[in-house]
């Protein structure tokens, strides 16, 4: 690699609005929320969606929305970071721990150290159970207090804040445990496998 | 779906310097930097690039913006719309002059891309700059020997705002099996033969591939218009896994 040039008449706009303590490197700021997604946004019904744990071919736990909205509610405060560059500050959210999902179904420890999240729209996002569990990872089902809209991942989605938000797997209906990791969408599409911001694991080799 | 083990084989995407060896106006607020990337291993149609800008004081920020030119290409396209409060956006499109250097590192998405392999007729569908990666497919079925049948719905506020116009009528010139429909969402010139007003479910029903034909369909532009047009063929009864969406968020540039 050459030395890295200064790019001629290049000035910041937007440094000051970039906190380095708190925004990953390459990434900056933005109060809007941006939507990305491979297809069409589905549209489910909340009386149509059911959400399962599974671990190899066996159901660990099925719970209807009411039943899911019935389990424990955590609510959160976090940054999120898109690989596409945007990080979005102090974002609120309301759902089910995995911690918790795991307690409802009888289990003081997970099964298998990966999972894969199964979304509506044929979407998967492998992540390993280390970053779910200790309260880093939750099912979420509101935003800022309301429903997550469908084109920003309801009714419902995974949550996995502190890695690149394709981690957080919108329209989330099945966490598969799994012995041996394996590559979801985008993670078999270019993507890193892991897709820690903070070190700008954004495509794979990084 | 594809399931690998996941360790990774790959290489990392590196930095790489490209040189600017010209500046194309498009319109009033989008050009083209045709780039020569020397150490460049080649892209497919629909994929993209991140460029990284370096300041005197050593901030840098780091943009993804897609390919325009097909993999035949020497040069490596790239067409920038000027976001007015953006960062990176207006500096690309004002400020940078042939001979400047860029960082680059690509070719990325594997997912948003088609090539000749790919069977059915191709639909593609653009809002404003969201024809940049649409048109690196069509530019890469130009120079096919065959060529499937293809149709454009190409939606843009106003005449001036067109992006590859001249380029897009030759095409159509010297090819009866591609259709292109442009739409005029603001403002219309009198003699205007095109669609007028947005896209909605009856421009799509009157200017498509019927489903049975299964095309590959590709939607590109703003969110707003994305959510629309996908929902829209969704309900036009394509199948979901056909239509493939690439957002230009608003917070862009």
């Amino acid at each position: 690699m050459e030395e890295t040039p200064i790019s001629r008449g290049f000035r910041p706009k937007r440094q000051e609005q970039t906190p380095t303590d708190r925004v990953p490197p390459g990434q900056y700021v933005t109060t809007d929320f941006p939507v990305l997604s491979a297809g069409p946004t589905p549209h489910i019904k909340v009386t149509d969606w059911t959400f399962a744990l599974q671990l190899g071919g066996s159901l660990l736990g099925k719970w209807s929305w009411a039943q899911f909205e019935a389990l424990p509610q955590t609510t959160i405060k976090t940054d999120i970071h898109c690989v596409t560059k945007w990080s979005k500050l102090d974002t609120t959210w309301q759902g089910v721990t995995f911690d918790d999902l795991l307690k409802e179904v009888g289990l003081s420890e997970a099964p298998a150290p990966f999972i894969m999240a199964h979304c509506d729209g044929a979407y998967t996002t492998n992540v390993p159970v280390a970053d779910l569990i200790g309260g880093r990872g939750m099912v979420a089902t509101r935003y800022e207090g309301l429903p997550i809209a469908p084109a920003h991942g309801g009714p419902a989605r995974l949550l996995v804040p502190h890695l690149y938000f394709w981690k957080s797997g919108k329209w989330v209906r099945r966490i598969r445990f799994m012995q041996k990791d394996e590559r979801g969408f985008w993670e078999s599409l270019g993507y890193h496998n892991y897709g820690d911001p903070w070190k700008q694991q954004r495509y794979d080799g990084d | 779906m594809t399931v690998t083990d996941a360790p990774s084989s790959s290489k990392r995407l590196e930095w790489q310097l490209a040189e600017v060896r010209d500046v194309v106006i498009e319109t009033y607020r989008v050009k083209s930097l045709q780039l020569l990337a020397s150490g460049w291993q080649g892209h497919l149609p629909g994929q993209h690039i991140d460029v990284r800008l370096t300041a005197q004081n050593g901030y840098q920020a780091q943009r993804s913006y897609s390919i325009a030119s097909p993999p035949e290409d020497d040069l490596l396209s790239l067409t920038v719309e000027r976001v007015d409060d953006g960062e990176v956006s207006p500096y690309l499109v004002d400020e940078l002059r042939v001979g400047d250097r860029l960082e680059l590192r690509g070719p990325i998405g594997g997912y948003f891309v088609w090539t000749a392999e790919k069977s059915g007729p191709l639909w593609l569908i653009a809002g404003g700059s969201g024809i940049t990666p649409l048109m690196a497919m069509l530019r890469h079925r130009d120079r096919l020997p065959s060529r499937t049948p293809a149709l454009l719905i190409y939606s843009s506020r106003s005449l001036e705002d067109i992006i590859y116009r001249d380029e897009l009528d030759a095409m159509v010139g010297r090819d009866a099996n591609l259709r292109v429909v442009p739409a005029l969402t603001r403002q219309q010139p009198k003699a205007w033969t095109g669609h007028r007003g947005r896209i909605d479910r009856a421009t799509l029903a009157a200017h498509c591939f019927p489903p049975a034909q299964r095309p590959a369909i590709y939607v590109c532009g703003p969110t707003t218009f994305v959510e629309s047009i996908s929902g829209l063929l969704v309900e036009l009864d394509y199948d979901p896994s056909s239509i493939k969406t690439e957002r230009f968020g608003p917070s862009g540039g």
